[in-house]
């Protein structure tokens, strides 16, 4: 699903990011694990084309994402706030992600029917704006949102940050979920090894902009994990 | 005060290029040099008029502040926001308030009455007025200025507010041109006697204290993150407007930008803008001293207010959500063709308001749907592709930056503006040296037509332009969090 060459990028001549080759086969679920500065967000930046790569080039689906646009109808993301729209309700931000992904308004609901769990009464039917959320309910509506038009792939900076422990555990239900379609690449980033651990089927850590672990998760992936991070 | 000389100094803006700073600085000095100009002025030619100066401005006064706290209630922020951080450090309260209003009495919105009053009142004093009645009409004045900034500071959190100000100047001001009620007849006699009878100096300094206790006391009870410091949360309604919905991807956007204006007060501002920009031709069509050639100018601004104060910050205007913008399978058409519609659809409803313009005779409204056309077909192209260049991202939820914040205020922005203007002047003028107004006028009308016919291409142009730009704008959008 996503190949990766030569990558690298330069800031003023420090490296963040050098990777020189990775394979994301389709259907996998991925995690990507790294301490602060270690290059997961330039790495999904540079994924959604929201950087320019110094070097090299990723290919999604067989397309270059730097010189196509076209990977963005098969593609779902969320990496901070600035990918919700303040000034809107949830609904109107869901049916307007809708909209563009050429969903009807009966899809969206079905959606948001699924995941109203998960939602835990707090999104819908609030009156209240995307901006006066709280943090954590905000990224909840940004997940979900990236869920809209079933992409192929899926891709989650730090999903778990600010949420509340149920709300965790039912996130990491929906992703193993979708990581059990053979047809979607989920791609997450975390601090935190043992969510990821829990739903990835693939962890790879990176460290100061390298690939310093590429493990298929296993009942010791964790403890190796951990002893790798312990100073 | 440190802490804010960094905060100044660390603004995005400051460090961005020398020439920009230059010019913003030669636009201050020019600005204070027309406000000095006038103050120095307004005597002589005031006495020319065989008017009394120093009444006559009494007269007005009254006007004057009521105006100004208007201006404030729109423009001026409250530096409420900044000082969150401060609470959890070991600061007392009573300083960190004193500090915050400290800091709005040193506002541009304050010293820049100075400019007018001073030079008047030592012009005053040249031409052998009471040397210390003048000093304490000064000081009450000064006094009244500053009684208007904690007046703005008091009233500040209730929003419609300055309409209720507008009504009563546009009442009064009414009133007293069909001489039905004059209230300078009891205003005059008050400031006039600020400069007769000495001690009522007190009464204005008096108020100033009381009110600065008050503002003191108000915001010293509500320095809680759950009383005074806490922001707004509107009730909020969800709507559908799915009469967009046959326009397709297009309606979507429009759907968006819709909301947009609506709910934001950044953008609020900028509707408000677009009305006054209407009543701009007014200096020009009911003023004979104007060349005939301005008349074009004047044509473009009134129906044109929106296009340049919503459209020069195009893409800045989706800023916030930029990224999420980027990554979804947006065609870049799409985004730029709503945009475009949004701005015709807002010159086109602004020319229609504009045809009280009527009263004034036939020709003066077709000036203004000329302009129009000019607008729609060539300056709605030129506004969305400066957009590319612009870079400021917007606060959409802060009504101030509209032009009164420096870090708001875009100088490229300003220099894209000119061509718009320039080129149908000239159009227009070199009509009216070859032949009369209609051949001027055909001369930017066609211009307009010209524009709408080209527009596929331009837009491919835009296209191109956004595309390159994508990355710095999105790292520039970026610096605000």
């Amino acid at each position: 699903m996503i190949q990766v060459s030569q990558l690298s990028k330069k800031y003023n001549g420090t490296t963040v990011l050098n990777i020189d080759n990775l394979e994301i086969p389709k259907g996998q679920s991925f995690g990507l694990v790294g301490n602060n500065g270690a290059g997961k967000t330039t790495f999904f930046s540079l994924l959604l084309d929201l950087i320019q790569p110094s070097t090299g080039h990723i290919k999604s689906n067989d397309i270059q994402v730097n010189t196509n646009e076209n990977w963005k109808s098969f593609t779902g993301s969320f990496l901070d706030e600035s990918f919700l729209i303040g000034y809107l309700t949830p609904e109107e931000y869901f049916y307007f992600i809708g909209d563009l992904r050429h969903q009807n308004k009966a899809d969206v609901d079905a959606l948001l029917a699924r995941h109203e769990e998960f939602f835990n009464g707090e999104i819908l039917k609030n009156k209240k704006y995307l901006r006066d959320l709280s943090k954590g309910n905000q990224k909840k509506v940004g997940i979900i949102a990236t869920l809209i038009g079933n992409p192929e792939l899926i891709i989650l900076d730090e999903p778990f940050a600010n949420l509340d422990p149920t709300t965790v555990s039912r996130l990491k239900k929906i992703i193993r979920e979708l990581a059990e379609d053979p047809n979607v690449t989920v791609l997450v980033s975390s601090h935190d090894l043992q969510h990821t651990v829990e739903v990835c089927d693939r962890i790879v850590a990176l460290n100061k902009g390298e690939i310093v672990k590429d493990i298929q998760t296993s009942k010791e992936t964790l403890q190796e994990l951990e002893l790798f991070f312990a100073v | 005060m440190y802490l804010e000389w960094k905060a100044f100094t660390r603004s995005a803006s400051f460090g961005t290029n020398l020439a920009m700073k230059i010019l913003i600085g030669f636009l201050m000095i020019y600005f204070s040099i027309i406000f000095i100009g006038m103050g120095v002025g307004a005597f002589y030619i005031l006495k020319k008029m065989n008017l009394e100066p120093l009444q006559t401005v009494n007269q007005f006064l009254i006007y004057y502040f009521l105006f100004d706290l208007v201006i404030r209630l729109l423009m001026q922020a409250i530096p409420v926001l900044n000082i969150k951080p401060l609470l959890v450090l070991p600061f007392k309260k009573p300083t960190i308030v004193h500090f915050s209003l400290g800091k709005t009495a040193l506002s541009f919105f304050n010293w820049v009455h100075a400019f007018f009053f001073l030079p008047f009142s030592i012009v005053l004093a040249i031409e052998g007025y009471d040397i210390v009645g003048i000093i304490c009409w000064h000081l009450a004045i000064l006094s009244m200025v500053y009684i208007n900034n904690f007046l703005n500071i008091i009233l500040s959190n209730i929003d419609k507010l300055f309409i209720v100000f507008i009504a009563i100047i546009l009442a009064l001001g009414a009133a007293q041109y069909y001489k039905v009620f004059d209230v300078t007849t009891f205003t005059t006699p008050f400031f006039q006697s600020l400069y007769n009878i000495k001690c009522l100096v007190f009464i204005p300094v008096v108020v100033l204290i009381g009110l600065y206790a008050f503002t003191f006391k108000y915001f010293k009870n509500n320095l809680y993150l759950d009383a005074g410091l806490s922001k707004k949360e509107d009730i909020a309604t969800t709507e559908n407007l799915s009469w967009l919905n046959q326009f397709g991807t297009l309606g979507t956007f429009l759907k968006n930008d819709i909301k947009l204006i609506k709910r934001n007060k950044r953008s609020k501002t900028t509707i408000l803008m677009s009305v006054l920009f209407l009543f701009y031709g007014l200096i020009f069509f009911g003023n004979s001293h104007q060349p005939a050639v301005m008349h074009i100018f004047a044509g473009i601004f009134v129906s044109g207010g929106f296009l340049f104060v919503f459209g020069q910050f195009v893409p800045s205007w989706d800023s916030s959500y930029y990224q999420l913008m980027m990554t979804q399978n947006i065609p870049y058409r799409g985004y730029i063709t709503s945009k475009w519609w949004l701005v015709v659809i807002a010159t086109f409803i602004s020319t229609i308001l504009a045809s009280f313009y009527l009263f004034y005779g036939w020709e003066v409204y077709l000036t203004i749907v000329v302009g129009a056309i000019y607008n729609i077909g060539v300056n709605s192209h030129l506004v969305l592709l400066g957009g590319a260049f612009t870079k400021t991202p917007i606060d959409l939820s802060n009504a101030g930056g509209a032009f009164g914040d420096k870090k708001a205020f875009n100088v490229n922005a300003m220099l894209l503006t000119l061509p718009k203007l320039l080129l149908p002047l000239a159009l227009y003028g070199i009509g009216l040296y070859l032949g009369d107004k209609t051949l001027g006028l055909s001369l930017v009308a066609g211009a307009g037509f010209l524009g709408f016919i080209l527009r596929n291409k331009v837009f491919s142009l835009i296209e191109k332009r956004y595309k390159i730009e994508k990355y710095s704008t999105i790292s520039a959008y970026k610096q605000k969090s």
